[in-house]
């Protein structure tokens, strides 16, 4: 690849005993928007959160814009210029949907302005005083990715943000990725919902019992739907 | 308390009574304010608060003894003093807890209250020094004479407790604060360095109990074991109020204050366990606190 963002080389992962990733490999280009496919269990947030540091107890290699990731704590990988977004979305009840908004702090020039944030998603602008929970579950999830944009990070890390939201929803949510991949941000999405990831990304990976098992280009997946089908057992 | 008949009793008493019992309750406020941020951001119940307090009085009393250092620029030191003192606390022993069950917490920090105060009685006895009131004279109210000194203790906890307050709710500082709270692993994952902000909400903590004991060393005796009585009542007040709530340790460390100064009147036997019977109710019927919120 021309210009390579991220690069994770024989990722392993282990929550407690567990042994959940086996080394993984895959990488993305700057600006690309790329997916990780695979049925349950089969490692994709695992893989997000040790690319982000959380899960404490990795190996192998993960190199962003050039420098290894793999020993450093969490707070340090964000700092770098990565950002989470967290399937269950975490947003803060004991903060108000503003407070939530300007809580990730600045890690690099280049942000998006809270102005544009909320051009992006209106709904926050007149709810921004509300409690960050009280949201719907659409808001929330708006909200999850809209306080990410803010910090200057280039690489976001989105863990299924389409789960268990009304299909108008997800539209409107895949129109935001599209803005965000114009923009030149480089997106690692995380999906179930493999006719959502289809229209928004450029590759993507397809993850079993903790591996990568496969990779296909978005102009690949026509020729090989059944094989897709297989994999994510559908 | 049924025998109380609040008209048969003199106002001149009852004023009295519950003006000292706002005086303690300044205190309690202040005290279980600390135990409350500590508690919320760290999940230790933080028994070594009496014996911080007691120290933020001592720091006071020896740097006005030993270095002249007057009452005002010791309510500013002492609490930093003894906050640093916190934080080599935190640094060096409760971070490495912070993984295993509330029981490990409480004993590490009951059992540093114990060694802190025991050297302070080693060195110093037990029988406590005087402190020279930085505010002589007072006020005749016409039901009791006010000193000023005490007056201004209630006025500076107050506002010592809306300044906290203002930089939990507020600020920045305190958005971090109370998202750390609920979910430190994706604050950190923000970019913010989470474990300094622990260490310093400790020292904050720890600060704010000195800062109490600084006030209380003009009306008590400054001694090695002034804490250990007030802590118990201050734990009382930290389970009524409901644990981790700011608001709710202020509101509740005033009036139960008052609370105890009017049994002190109407039924003088029950002023000390008053507390304890109310934290009783409190739990049978709402146990997470008067405003504490059920997880």
């Amino acid at each position: 690849m021309a210009d390579t963002l991220l690069k994770v080389e024989g990722l392993q992962a282990w929550y407690g005993e567990s042994h959940i990733l086996h080394g993984v490999g895959f990488e993305i280009g700057r600006g690309e928007l790329v997916t990780l496919l695979g049925r349950n269990g089969a490692g994709k947030t695992t893989t997000l959160r040790s690319i982000m540091g959380i899960v404490e107890r990795r190996r192998g290699s993960v190199t962003f814009d050039g420098r290894e990731t793999i020993g450093l704590p969490s707070d340090v990988i964000a700092r770098q210029g990565i950002a989470y977004c967290p399937e269950e979305r975490g947003i803060f009840s004991s903060l108000n949907v503003e407070e939530n908004m300007l809580l990730p702090p600045q890690v690099k020039p280049g942000g998006m302005s809270l102005t544009e944030i909320y051009q992006l998603f209106p709904n926050l602008l007149e709810r921004r005083r509300s409690q960050g929970t009280k949201l719907s579950g659409g808001e929330q999830q708006m909200l999850a990715i809209g306080r990410i944009l803010r910090t200057g990070a280039n690489l976001l890390l989105l863990d299924e943000p389409t789960e268990g939201l009304a299909p108008v929803i997800v539209q409107r949510i895949g129109e935001v990725i599209r803005t965000l991949k114009s923009r030149g941000f480089t997106i690692l999405l995380v999906e179930q919902n493999f006719h959502f990831a289809a229209t928004v990304a450029d590759r993507h990976y397809v993850m079993e019992d903790g591996r990568v098992a496969d990779m296909m280009s978005a102009a690949d997946v026509a020729g090989n739907i059944g094989k897709l089908q297989a994999y994510l057992g559908v | 308390m049924g025998a109380c008949n609040i008209f048969e009793v003199s106002s001149q008493l009852l004023f009295s009574q519950v003006l000292l019992g706002l005086i303690n309750g300044a205190f309690y406020a202040m005290l279980s304010l600390g135990l409350a941020v500590i508690f919320g951001m760290l999940n230790v119940i933080n028994f070594t608060h009496g014996a911080q307090y007691m120290m933020g009085a001592f720091a006071a009393w020896l740097m006005l003894t030993e270095l002249d250092i007057p009452f005002w620029a010791a309510l500013v030191l002492s609490p930093v003093v003894v906050g640093l003192f916190g934080i080599l606390i935190e640094r060096l022993l409760l971070k490495r807890i912070y993984h295993l069950d509330h029981l490990y917490g409480f004993l590490l920090t009951f059992g540093l209250a114990l060694m802190i105060e025991g050297l302070f009685q080693w060195r110093w006895g037990s029988s406590g020094a005087p402190y020279p009131s930085p505010i002589p004279g007072g006020t005749n109210l016409g039901f009791m004479f006010l000193p000023t000194y005490r007056g201004f203790v209630v006025a500076a906890a107050l506002v010592i407790c809306l300044a906290t307050w203002f930089a939990i709710e507020r600020t920045r500082l305190g958005a971090y604060l109370r998202a750390a709270t609920e979910n430190p692993t994706l604050v950190r994952a923000f970019g913010i360095n989470v474990p300094r902000l622990i260490t310093l909400t400790y020292g904050l903590g720890v600060g704010l109990a000195a800062m109490a004991g600084v006030l209380a060393a003009p009306i008590q005796q400054v001694s090695a074991l002034m804490g250990t009585n007030l802590v118990l009542v201050v734990f009382a007040v930290v389970v009524i109020g409901g644990m981790g709530s700011i608001m709710g340790s202020i509101v509740t460390g005033f009036g139960l204050g008052i609370v105890e100064g009017f049994t002190k009147v109407c039924y003088p036997p029950a002023s000390n366990t008053v507390i304890f019977v109310v934290m009783a109710l409190v739990l049978l019927i709402k146990p997470a606190g008067l405003f504490g919120q059920t997880k």
